[in-house]
């Protein structure tokens, strides 16, 4: 995978802060993620990478007719499957033409905090879920095993309220998939894991679905976790083609209000941004981004 | 008058009883060629049992899957790389007990298999692969496949009619411009669907034109978890031999095939 050895890392600590990065081809659209509901949260998670939360518009909402129309040209170059992200996307008033726009055409995954998911939205969703042709997952985050240990990051009482959410969405036949951002390294572990299982098995989800996330040291978790260092930049060379086809920006663009993005990640640094639309983003790209260096060496994908 | 018949398959996963009984029933059908699209090893018991029902046999055509190709070069892991630490458990043992029962005249025929086939069927411009045209290793699940995506896939390989496995779980389908995608399934596992059944593609040229059916194969399933048991595999793999139902390594499954199977 992409791994540097120690003595790289060494070699890299020692260099002066001047970089050459390597370029990445986009090989095929596979995923295409859209921003549905911009940077408006209804949480201010400490590790947001991007400080979401209910004041920031950075990114307005997308409306539908722009969602549509990025679908509609993402399904001209063949692609994959959809994620939607924000913010909270079920802020979003029309959330659920949004939905049934991209299952029409490919599999969909939303990422959430479950908090918003009502009785009434659950069951609609697990309607969805049964009827739709393609896959259709919901991503449900949340951040330690206890409401101690979650709350400190998520916000106060949140704990509870994305399980309850977890649990709505399991009595109408939905089995989420929960992230975890792996901000005390201990989570990401075996153990760590493990706890993961153990939590969901007992609330009654008997086959508990988790995916690990390392976080990125940008946005709200700069100023929670510390940045990166100097050296955290990829360079011409480090990238063979293993290390390429796993960085999930060979495959993938971003869509938001604003513009096309690489990915998730980049969306709040102006440099990144690639265009107006879809058609301006399927350029290659420059990885000169620290967080680029996160997704090298952890081997991050933000695909489920 | 009957068409030219050729059987695909994939997904042995050890299961010399099933790849026999698929070999026959193909046979029975008129096959005329037979493709295995690779996975020999995995799960069941007794990995050099399949060899002599696929090594230089005339009528029959095999390829390496990411399984063989690991076996193969003799690497540590099967690379499945699960979250859960359950699932990264029974990968491990079904990987290591088929490595260390794998003779080595075997392995080195797994490391040296092509890793796809081209035909031309009627006017169908066919490929065959593991798991995608454009890896080894990527799942072609049905609830993942918007028909678009099967089409670019099939315009950039130059090809009408596509042959894939490695999901273990089978499915076709036809593009609204005729062309067509086929995941043979597997032969050496039942589908996740409660039935003890094993999956392989039956083909049919005819007047140009290529028509593909799923056929179930029933075989022994109660020798193989009987051998199972002997050679001390997880009991979790002979549930599966015996209901039908997957019940580790689940992780790989998108939402929808996972709320299909009991687990």
């Amino acid at each position: 995978m992409g791994l540097l050895s120690a003595r790289d890392l060494i070699r890299r600590a020692k260099e002066p802060a001047t970089y050459d990065s390597p370029v990445l081809e986009l090989e095929h659209l596979d995923t295409l993620w859209l921003q549905v509901t911009g940077t408006l949260c209804n949480l201010a998670c400490l590790h947001c990478f991007i400080s979401c939360g209910p004041n920031n518009d950075s990114h307005d909402m997308m409306s539908l007719g722009q969602v549509q129309e990025a679908v509609d040209r993402a399904v001209e170059e063949g692609v994959k499957e959809f994620y939607f992200t924000g913010g909270e996307p079920f802020m979003h008033p029309q959330i659920r033409e949004m939905i049934d726009c991209a299952l029409e055409h490919g599999p969909l995954t939303v990422l959430t905090n479950g908090i918003l998911i009502d009785e009434e939205m659950a069951a609609w969703l697990g309607d969805r879920f049964r009827e739709s042709r393609y896959s259709f997952d919901l991503r449900v985050s949340l951040d330690g095993t206890t409401a101690a240990e979650n709350d400190a990051i998520r916000g106060r009482h949140t704990f509870e309220k994305i399980l309850s959410g977890v649990d709505r969405l399991h009595q109408n036949g939905i089995n989420p998939v929960i992230t975890v951002t792996t901000c005390h390294a201990e989570l990401g572990a075996e153990a760590g894991r493990q706890r993961f299982f153990e939590l969901l098995r007992s609330r009654g989800l008997e086959r508990p679905r988790l995916k690990f996330l390392a976080p990125f040291k940008i946005g709200r978790e700069e100023r929670r976790g510390g940045g990166y260092e100097d050296y955290e930049r990829l360079k011409k060379g480090d990238l063979n083609e293993e290390a390429k086809e796993s960085l999930q920006c060979s495959s993938c663009r971003m869509v938001t209000a604003k513009g096309a993005y690489p990915c998730p990640i980049l969306i709040e640094v102006e440099e990144a941004r690639m265009g107006d639309s879809l058609d301006d983003a399927l350029e290659p790209i420059e990885l000169n981004h620290p967080a680029c260096y996160t997704c090298f060496v952890e081997g991050v994908t933000c695909r489920t | 008058m009957k068409g030219t018949r050729f059987a695909v398959f994939g997904g042995v996963y050890n299961n010399h009883l099933s790849l026999k009984a698929t070999l026959d029933d193909a046979r029975s059908r008129g096959a005329q060629e037979l493709f295995c699209l690779g996975d020999m090893g995995g799960f069941g018991p007794n990995p050099d049992r399949v060899f002599p029902l696929l090594r230089d046999v005339d009528d029959l055509y095999v390829m390496q899957g990411n399984y063989d190709h690991s076996i193969g070069n003799r690497l540590d892991d099967c690379a499945c790389g699960y979250t859960d630490p359950r699932d990264n458990h029974f990968a491990q043992i079904s990987y290591d007990y088929t490595l260390e029962n794998t003779a080595d005249t075997h392995k080195d025929w797994l490391k040296q298999l092509p890793g796809t086939f081209r035909k031309t069927w009627g006017r169908r411009r066919v490929l065959m692969a593991h798991g995608s045209p454009r890896r080894i290793n990527e799942f072609l699940w049905e609830s993942m496949c918007p028909d678009a995506f099967l089409a670019s896939l099939l315009t950039d390989a130059e090809a009408d009619l596509l042959f894939v496995t490695h999901t273990g779980i089978p499915w076709k389908r036809r593009l609204p411009d005729g062309r067509m995608v086929v995941n043979v399934g597997a032969i050496g596992r039942p589908a996740n669907h409660g039935q003890t059944t094993v999956d392989y593609a039956l083909v049919e040229v005819k007047d140009r034109e290529v028509e593909v059916s799923i056929m179930p194969v029933a075989y022994d399933h109660q020798e193989l978890a009987r051998e199972m048991r002997e050679e001390k595999l997880p009991e979790e793999f002979v549930e599966t031999v015996l209901t039908g139902w997957w019940t580790t390594c689940l992780e790989v499954l998108p939402a929808k095939e996972r709320a299909a199977g009991k687990y």
